[in-house]
């Protein structure tokens, strides 16, 4: 029997393994080019750097004004993460506990924002109706507007499993609307509220589209339109590029190796449990 | 208890506020937009009928092979992350592979990537000179395969097709292994004791259980595909020529160029496409919520 499973086993792991370096090889020769010398990382290969430059980061970071960017960033995902887990956790409070008329179609006519395509230049005459063009916070609110439909559609499934029992205990016990929302329903769901805020955290420092559209001071510009504008300037040196790269990716791997579980649970949550 | 005092809808209020003012508005004041002539070189806006639409559709202008390469894209894009995710997802459930979490990990990576990001990445590794896939491609003595990926403009499509599928695949992945997990084994155990083979039992058991995991993340993957701007915007900007330009791409260069009718024209051509494929999406989740 153990050596009828050898061969199976021996053909299943290194189609895994070999599936695997697919992934891994790309990322590793950036990674490995970040650390070489300028005439080294004109030819990418997985050769292990003669010297290691550490200073490539230095220098990245300094001439790619990285300081300022990743700030920026940290302040559009870190405050669009929060608005929208604050919002989008009212709402899933009141709408699916009280479906009433206006509820439901209040609740669907949010998530067919799920798949809309932004109309982005009409976008654009109503931040400047509403002067928000060019400012952080216009740019917060529009991430909060793109990402709250599959917040809410989320949110919605966790809190129609909070039983509505407790509701009405807390409703005896001389809770009104906000009490109740924010002594009982919020703690119960801050498992889902962590999900979301992770995720919506990524999906902004991702964006690139939407800075590209509606900033055009440098001194706003999050991590990846300053990276995308220094690839620009520095296309012919790797190795500067692959640091900035390095760079731009690092605190997103951070937040994905902290939060794997969460992601994972989120990411499923949107398309199994529905 | 009264309802309505317990759970005012007006809390509900922000995010209808947010959602309606900078995602819904826009999207209607673009099919409004679609009818006149607005641009950045005049002030006044005025009617012009269905004058950019028939710009669209001309023959002289490039327009429809936009419209058909977004198409291309996302069908490609959309059956190639499924078949591959779900071969992936069932190789990674295997009881033979060792080191799971591992594996699994390493195809999710690319998904917590900016697809700029990605596409940068690839930008640098398919250099046709200085590139690591040519460079890999020469040193085991395939030269005739090391291409211009991206500058030719036979295979720029294809790179970006592939590129897009290497980013995507582990979120097809991921939710699979989800589904897989759902199904309890018992059907299994029933399936082998009545002589079932593994073909028989992904065909007969597997596939109908995950299908409306399928169908979802199917629909999610169309109306990616045909929103997708960044990654073709960092591999190639639509060139060489034209010949990976998309919907979002050229309303890009529209609003670029000032012709903001043309862009916001092209993004109701999106809208309708995507609401149709959106109006099924919400239909199979209303579904779901009524049998729980």
């Amino acid at each position: 029997m153990k050596r009828k499973m050898l061969l199976p086993g021996l053909t299943v792991n290194l189609t895994a393994l070999l599936c695997s370096m697919v992934f891994i090889i790309p990322l590793t020769v950036v990674f490995l080019n970040a650390f070489k010398t300028r005439a080294e990382s004109n030819t990418m290969t997985l050769r292990l750097p003669t010297v290691w430059m550490i200073e490539n980061f230095f220098v990245v970071i300094e001439r790619g004004k990285l300081a300022t960017s990743f700030l920026n960033s940290l302040l559009y995902a870190g405050s669009g993460a929060i608005l929208i887990a604050l919002v989008v956790s009212l709402a899933a409070f009141v709408l699916s506990r009280n479906h009433s008329r206006l509820n439901r179609f209040l609740y669907y006519f949010v998530i067919l924002g799920i798949a809309m395509p932004m109309s982005y230049i009409s976008l654009m005459k109503i931040m400047q109706i509403t002067q928000l063009l060019n400012t952080r916070v216009g740019l917060i609110l529009i991430y909060a507007a793109v990402n709250i439909p599959i917040s809410l559609f989320i949110m919605y499934g966790f809190v129609r499993n909070i039983s509505v029992e407790i509701d009405e205990a807390a409703i005896i016990d001389g809770c009104n609307a906000f009490a109740l929302y924010a002594k009982v329903i919020l703690p119960l769901l801050s498992p889902v509220i962590v999900t979301i805020c992770i995720l919506n955290f990524m999906a902004i420092w991702n964006d690139f589209t939407m800075p590209l559209y509606y900033l055009n001071h440098s001194s706003r510009w999050p991590m990846t339109l300053a990276v995308y504008n220094f690839f620009g300037m520095f296309e012919n040196q790797w190795n500067y590029v692959s640091a900035n790269i390095i760079l731009t990716i690092a605190p997103v791997l951070l937040v994905f190796i902290l939060g794997q579980k969460y992601i994972v649970d989120g990411i499923s949550a949107g398309a199994v449990k529905g | 208890m009264n309802k309505n005092k317990t759970y005012p809808s007006y809390l509900a209020f922000g995010t209808v506020a947010i959602y309606f003012v900078f995602l819904f508005l826009p999207g209607v004041l673009g099919i409004f937009y679609s009818f006149t002539d607005w641009n950045s070189f005049h002030p006044e806006v005025n009617f012009v009928g269905l004058s950019n639409y028939q710009r669209i559709i001309a023959p002289n202008q490039k327009y429809m092979d936009y419209i058909s390469n977004t198409v291309i894209f996302t069908i490609a894009t959309t059956l190639a992350k499924s078949a591959l995710g779900i071969l992936l997802a069932l190789l990674l459930t295997h009881k033979l592979v060792l080191g799971k979490a591992l594996h699994r990990m390493a195809i999710f990576t690319p998904l917590v990537m900016s697809y700029l990001v990605v596409g940068l990445v690839f930008k640098s590794l398919l250099h046709p000179a200085t590139g690591f896939v040519n460079i890999a491609l020469r040193s085991v003595r395939l030269d005739f395969l090391a291409n211009n990926w991206l500058s030719d403009a036979s295979l720029a499509l294809g790179t970006v097709i592939s590129v897009d599928t290497w980013k995507g695949v582990g979120y097809i992945m991921v939710v699979t292994i989800a589904g897989l997990k759902s199904i309890s084994a018992t059907y299994y155990e029933a399936a082998e004791i009545d002589g079932a083979n593994y073909w028989q039992r992904f065909l007969h058991i597997t596939l109908p259980l995950i299908w409306p995991v399928l169908l979802t993340i199917t629909i999610l993957n169309l109306t990616y595909g045909l929103r997708v701007f960044d990654i073709i915007y960092a591999l190639t900007n639509g060139g060489p020529g034209h010949a990976t330009d998309v919907i979002n791409t050229a309303v890009f260069s529209a609003f670029s160029k000032g012709d903001y009718a043309m862009g916001t024209t092209l993004s109701t051509v999106l809208f309708v496409f995507v609401m149709a494929i959106s109006y099924f999406l919400v239909k199979m989740m209303e579904n779901k919520g009524e049998e729980l």
